[in-house]
């Protein structure tokens, strides 16, 4: 249990107060509302933590849990180019190394991105231009923060090239997107998030898209560069296998919030919220064989207009009666600290948790 | 890339002929299986039958249809004679035809109208594309607003009204009513101020339609692309909102457009009947308007020609365009 | 053809044009006030100032350009081919003849007077030799005198039809029926004038040989065709296209279908020519595809008179007639509007069953059918037309049609059914062209009379661009029970001959191209006319042309609707304007002036909107105003 204390530093308890952080990223108490015809959907309804230069944060949930939502958010992405009549509903505080970034300026925000915040998306042919050539795109992605010639753009476009694991790339460099294959693409993209030797990594679904043999090697990858950029990473993802390898801390949502987050031990070997047992149930696992043992999360992801009251989890938690008084289905759990930098948000007991894990869930897994 | 383009103009041709045969068909053997005697339409109420017989041979109606084509074609390149009761005409390469009705040669005709029809669908198309495009991105951007219901509203207008309204309203008020622009076609060797004062009106009202169509289809690709992954990317990159909308947005808006204004253009080539004859300007729909009035089968069949020549090429040009701006488009 | 992308949507829109017209009408209404009868504040002369009387004849000035519009190009400008009226109206401007109609105003206009000639012919007593002499100082454009041969072989050029098709073939018919002669461009002749019957003794003598005689032979040659043409300039198929001048004015560009414009034509001396004052210094002809177009540029005061004179388009009337009347003339065009009965279809073989047509038939309904009594043209009677010397107009009304009977006569219809053999009626066929919605109408409004004496009429409605195929082949309209046709037919010439000799001479039932539809065999008519031809003096051929025409009447051949009239604009700067029997009720051309050289900046006028009229509709603006009628053609 040693490593513990390494993940202390990075995932800070949510703090509260306007007082700028110590910490590289701090996010406090995040909002972001979409108005829509059928009513608000809450996206993400008060999410907060705190990530350190050099390490490495996973966030974990289903679709529509609101991962990709802070992501966006973090990048100032829901703000910039939103058309007409309804704009996304933002509250709360992002500091970004001392700058709080709601309050901020538009074009300071927009400044920072891609120099000191750049994002790596899920499906890089569709989130790459498919009219412009990789280079183009990395070299406008670079000129963008740097006043520098083409041709030294080109240059710096072709060493990312070369650093992401591109062969012959002074001649990949002047292909299109739809001429390379998937994990190069991502490979590509990746190499244009970071020409710009961003302090802060989102990678959003980095590897959904991708083969599971072309999965490990971007994996790899990031965390090689993240090695060596000693940059903040944030990974988004609805698979645990992901951030198992990477992540330092893991942050688990549901229906906008934050259900627990500790270091990745603890919420790999002690996880203390039943949601979070499922999302391991449903992990497939080279090591095991038996085949039961993939135990989806019953039911359907919340609906973000009428959150269930009580725990947001409750209609699906199959220990939803173990609290007394039917507490679940009307109090919102806090998130309260089960351990060393470990917290969840669940009525339940301790023992009640530590006994069911212990008992039912763990043999299982 | 070489291969292709021999290819599609080969195709292009072989189209062409077949073309040329559909229209023999329909303006030399219907009548013929009607009853009715084309010769007959060339010669007065009082001609006895030995002129309409001469009229017949001049026209080389007497003969099988197969050879009436194959000197179609011949003429095109060597050019063609026609002579009977003692009278020599020579029409010179690229014979087109001769039409006998207004005695002259098809390919002037062709020539003289064309440079008036291109004028109108090239000034119409500058103006619908700057200011329906234009709309469509405001529009777009805007959306939900009163702005952007305000433009649509006018575009359904624009999409919806016939020329024939919109022009004689046109005139109506600016020619007839206020006498602010002149409403007549004067050429554009003869004064270009002339003919630029004589062209506006046209313009405005052929733009108008187009305007409103190309303002719908840019606002919807427009709204389309806004939501794309990459105009995400190039937003997470950092970029400007003028430098995403206008360069990587506008990149993808344009590529239906383009294809679009190719065949437009190629149609209107073919004649803007309606504009032509609302504002009368001598262009190749008024001059088949004027043909079909009078039965003058040669104009006819030389600016169908024209004109399916003029969307072969457009489709053509769409195609290869295509594959300009879009690198995932293979000319194979 | 392409059309644009409007298609599907013309009706609403139309409809919305409809209203937003309806509008500006009222919009605009009390603005101008010029709609009195006897002048204007804009210097028109009045309403049908200009029918059969001079208006404005002092106000003429030389110079200045005349413009004219038209929404149909002529048929050719060559005068051997033309065959529209307006045409020969025009072609006064750049061509002469031996003799030519008066420049006077209404059956004066008909008169012959002598043009290129000294004076009218000198007759033989057998009405077989016509001889003239020509004036001196008579040019062509280049200076050089006409002759006698210029004379001769223009008139020869009618022979050339295989080349020269199109034009009248009078000259052809009266001087060599047998067609002996093959035409200049296959004459042997070094002069090319193997023409036997003309002979030139000098540049200054012409003498004309009829094989037999025809007393309107000098008609004849009062038509265009009749022309001189000078055998070097001859361009033979394509002289249409720029005519060598005898006359005043000159070719000095043409586009056919888009532009005409006459220059003086300096050679020609005032001197030499009786006739043509030569006003203007310059005309212009401008094209149309739309004939709102056409009338919206005449009310603006853009152009000065239509060239195709064919009367404005119901949009165009109707805006003129309510705010510039004074503008107007109504003349009777010349034309008759009516229905036929071919013999050969059963039971109009009997004379009886023809007549219960004629009775029961509505004439006033009829009337209204064609426009009215203004834009349609007053009741007909009988088959000569006024303009034709020995009309007696609506005088002679043998079946009172415009009397008792104007709203049909039942109780005499039904008793003439009875004498037919056919007291319960029978069903029969009104055969009438597609393209003329007008002709649709009387057969409609034909077909609602006849239903109430028991007769069935169907209407079948045929290609009206085939009319000769269709119903001009005797075979074929027995074939498909065509007991009703209705037509309308105008005079070539003004006489008995020039109108009615291809209806009703039993000689002209012809296979094809036949137009004496009713199959009229008569001896009587045939002997009228054989009288007709060898008849000299005029008193003598007006009492022919009559009896013919009560012939023709008593025969129950036709059904005439209407002695047709029309609205004709006459621009403001016009003058020196009058309607001629020799054209049919047009505006005589050939000495029109302007009041003002300057062209005058355009009066501000109500403008004429989209959805007035039907006119315009569609995908062809303009086709509803059918090409100008050959004259005498259908």
């Amino acid at each position: 249990m040693t490593e513990l204390s390494k993940s202390g530093a990075a995932l800070g308890e949510p703090t509260s107060g306007s007082a700028a952080p110590t910490s590289f990223l701090e996010v406090r108490d995040l909002k972001v509302h979409f108005p829509t015809d059928d009513g608000l959907v809450k996206s993400v309804d008060g999410l907060s933590f705190k990530l350190e230069k050099g390490k490495t944060l996973g966030i974990v949930g289903e679709s529509g849990s609101g991962k990709s939502v802070t992501s966006l958010g973090i990048m100032g992405l829901h703000t910039a180019g939103q058309y007409g009549k309804r704009k996304a509903q933002i509250s709360g505080e992002i500091w970004l190394d001392g700058t709080e970034l709601l309050s901020a300026d538009p074009d300071h925000v927009r400044k920072l991105r891609g120099r000191e915040m750049a994002m790596i998306f899920q499906d890089p042919l569709s989130a790459l231009h498919p009219y412009y050539t990789i280079g183009q795109q990395i070299v406008e992605a670079y000129r963008i923060h740097h006043d520098v010639s083409k041709k030294a753009a080109k240059k710096r476009a072709v060493e990312m090239l070369d650093r992401v694991g591109i062969p012959q790339p002074d001649k990949r460099i002047d292909s299109y997107p739809h001429e390379f294959s998937g994990g190069m693409r991502q490979r590509a993209m990746i190499a244009m998030s970071l020409v710009n030797n961003p302090e802060l990594l989102i990678a959003d679904e980095p590897t959904t898209a991708l083969d599971v043999t072309v999965q490990a090697q971007i994996l790899d990858l990031i965390r090689d560069l993240q090695t060596e950029f000693g940059s903040a990473v944030i990974i988004i993802t609805h698979d645990l296998g992901v951030v198992a390898e990477l992540a330092d801390d893991i942050l688990v949502m549901y229906g906008g919030r934050c259900i627990e987050r500790g270091p990745a031990e603890k919420v790999f070997y002690e996880p203390r919220h039943p949601y979070t047992w499922g999302l391991l149930g449903s992990m497939p696992r080279l090591d095991r064989e038996q085949q039961e043992r993939l135990i989806p999360v019953k039911g359907s992801p919340p609906s973000l207009i009428n959150i269930p009251s009580g725990c947001a989890f409750n209609p699906r938690c199959p220990y939803a009666d173990v609290p007394k008084d039917n507490v679940t289905r009307t109090v919102r759990p806090e998130l309260t600290e089960v351990g060393s930098h470990h917290w969840a948000a669940c009525h339940m007991t301790q023992e009640q948790r530590e006994r069911i894990w212990t008992e039912e869930i763990a043999p299982k897994l | 890339m070489l291969a292709y383009l021999i290819r599609r103009l080969f195709a292009a041709a072989v189209m062409l002929v077949v073309i040329v045969m559909v229209v023999f068909g329909i303006f030399f053997l219907v009548p013929k299986w009607a009853g009715v005697d084309i010769a007959s339409s060339f010669v007065g109420k009082q001609a006895d039958p030995a002129a309409v017989e001469a009229v017949r041979q001049k026209l080389g109606l007497s003969d099988p249809i197969y050879s009436q084509v194959w000197e179609f074609f011949k003429g095109i390149f060597a050019g063609r004679t026609y002579s009977g009761g003692g009278d020599v005409t020579h029409c010179a390469a690229p014979c087109f035809g001769y039409s006998f009705r207004s005695e002259q040669a098809v390919w002037p005709v062709l020539t003289d109208r064309f440079p008036v029809t291109l004028g109108l669908a090239l000034g119409a198309a500058v103006l619908w594309l700057v200011f329906g495009v234009s709309a469509g991105v405001l529009s777009a951007l805007k959306r939900g607003t009163i702005w952007d219901r305000g433009a649509m509203v006018v575009a359904l207008a624009g999409v919806s009204l016939p020329i024939y309204f919109t022009g004689l309203l046109s005139l109506a008020i600016f020619a007839f009513g206020l006498h602010w622009l002149d409403a007549q076609y004067v050429p554009l060797d003869q004064s270009f101020g002339g003919w630029f004062g004589g062209m506006i009106l046209p313009w405005i009202t052929l733009a108008f339609l187009y305007a409103a169509m190309y303002a719908r289809i840019t606002r919807a690709t427009m709204l389309e692309i806004l939501g794309e992954d990459y105009i995400r990317t190039a937003r997470a990159k950092g970029l400007k909102e003028q430098v995403v909308i206008g360069k990587h947005a506008m990149r993808s808006t344009m590529t239906p457009i383009l294809t679009m204004l190719g065949m437009d253009l190629g149609a209107l080539i073919g004649g803007a009947i309606l504009t032509e004859s609302t504002f009368n300007l001598p262009g190749l729909g008024r001059a088949v308007l004027d043909a079909i009035k009078n039965q003058d089968l040669p104009i006819i069949l030389g600016v169908t020609l024209i004109t399916s020549l003029a969307v072969l090429l457009a489709n053509l040009v769409v195609d290869i365009l295509y594959a300009v701006i879009d690198p995932r488009v293979r000319l194979t | 053809m392409t059309t644009q992308r409007t298609s599907g949507r013309r009706k609403k829109a139309f409809a919305a044009a409809a209203a937003v017209a309806a509008l500006l009408t009222t919009a605009a209404c009390g603005g101008s006030d010029d709609n009195g009868g006897g002048g204007s504040k804009t210097g028109a002369a009045g309403f049908d100032a200009a029918n059969n009387k001079v208006a404005q004849a002092s106000l003429a000035k030389k110079g200045g350009t005349l413009r004219f519009g038209g929404a149909q190009d002529a048929d050719s400008w060559d005068t051997t081919r033309g065959y529209y009226g307006f045409m020969w109206n025009f072609a006064r401007y750049y061509s002469r003849q031996l003799v030519t109609g008066k420049t006077e105003p209404g059956k004066t206009g008909a008169e012959l007077t002598p043009d290129l000639a000294t004076g009218l012919a000198k007759v033989s007593d057998d009405g077989k030799t016509y001889t003239y002499t020509l004036r001196d100082g008579i040019t062509w454009e280049d200076g050089k005198p006409i002759t006698s041969k210029d004379v001769k072989y223009g008139i020869e050029r009618v022979w050339a039809q295989d080349v020269l098709s199109g034009g009248p073939t009078y000259l052809k018919d009266f001087l060599d029926p047998k067609g002996e002669y093959k035409g200049p461009y296959k004459d042997t002749s070094k002069d090319k004038l193997g023409l036997k019957s003309i002979t030139t003794p000098d540049d200054k003598t012409i003498e004309f040989h009829l094989p037999k005689a025809n007393s309107d032979f000098q008609e004849v040659l009062g038509l265009v065709s009749a022309s001189p043409v000078r055998q070097d300039k001859d361009t033979k198929s394509k002289y249409g296209l720029k005519p060598f001048s005898s006359g005043p004015y000159k070719f000095e560009s043409y586009s056919p279908g888009k532009s005409l414009t006459l220059v003086r034509n300096t050679e020609w001396k005032q001197s030499s020519d009786p006739i043509r004052k030569a006003y203007p210094d310059k005309i212009t002809v401008q094209f149309f595809s739309d004939a709102n177009q056409l009338d919206q540029r005449l009310l603006n005061g853009d152009l000065d008179l239509d060239i195709n004179q064919t009367g404005m388009s119901p949009q165009g009337r109707t805006t003129a007639l309510k705010e510039h009347k004074a503008n107007l003339d109504n003349p009777v065009s010349g034309y008759i509007r009516y229905a036929t009965f071919p013999q050969s279809v059963k039971p109009f073989d009997n004379a009886e069953c023809r007549k219960a047509v004629i009775l029961g038939a509505d004439h006033v309904s009829l009337q209204t059918a064609r426009g009215g009594p203004v834009a349609g043209g007053d009741i007909g009677t009988n088959m000569l037309p006024p303009s034709v010397p020995g009309s007696e107009g609506q005088k002679y009304d043998p079946y009172k049609i415009s009397g008792a009977n104007k709203n049909g006569n039942v109780e005499e219809a039904k008793a003439a059914l009875k004498a037919c053999g056919k007291p319960n009626g029978f069903s029969t066929t009104i055969a009438v062209r597609n393209n003329k919605p007008v002709e649709v109408a009387t057969a409609q409004s034909l077909q609602a009379s006849l239903k109430k004496i028991g007769i069935n009429a169907q209407i079948d409605q045929f290609d009206g661009s085939q009319t000769t195929g269709i119903i001009g082949s005797p075979s074929n309209v027995k074939k498909k029970g065509y007991g009703i046709i209705i037509m309308g037919w105008g005079p070539d010439f003004p006489t008995v001959q020039g109108f009615g000799l291809p209806l009703w001479d039993s000689k002209y039932i012809a296979e094809s191209g036949n137009n004496n539809f009713a199959l009229i065999d008569d001896k009587t008519i045939d002997g009228l006319f054989d009288k007709y031809v060898t008849t000299l003096d005029e008193s003598g051929k007006t009492q022919i042309s009559t009896e013919i025409n009560h012939k023709v009447m008593e025969g129950a051949y036709y059904l005439p609707f209407t002695f047709e009239k029309f609205i004709n604009w006459r621009g403001d700067n016009l003058a020196n304007v009058y309607t001629s029997d020799n054209y049919s009720g047009m505006y005589d051309f050939v000495n029109l002036g302007l009041k003002s050289a300057i062209t005058p900046r355009p009066p501000r006028r109500r403008p004429l909107t989209a959805g007035e009229g039907r006119g315009g509709v569609g995908g062809a603006p303009g086709w509803t105003r059918g090409a100008p009628r050959p004259r005498g053609g259908p």
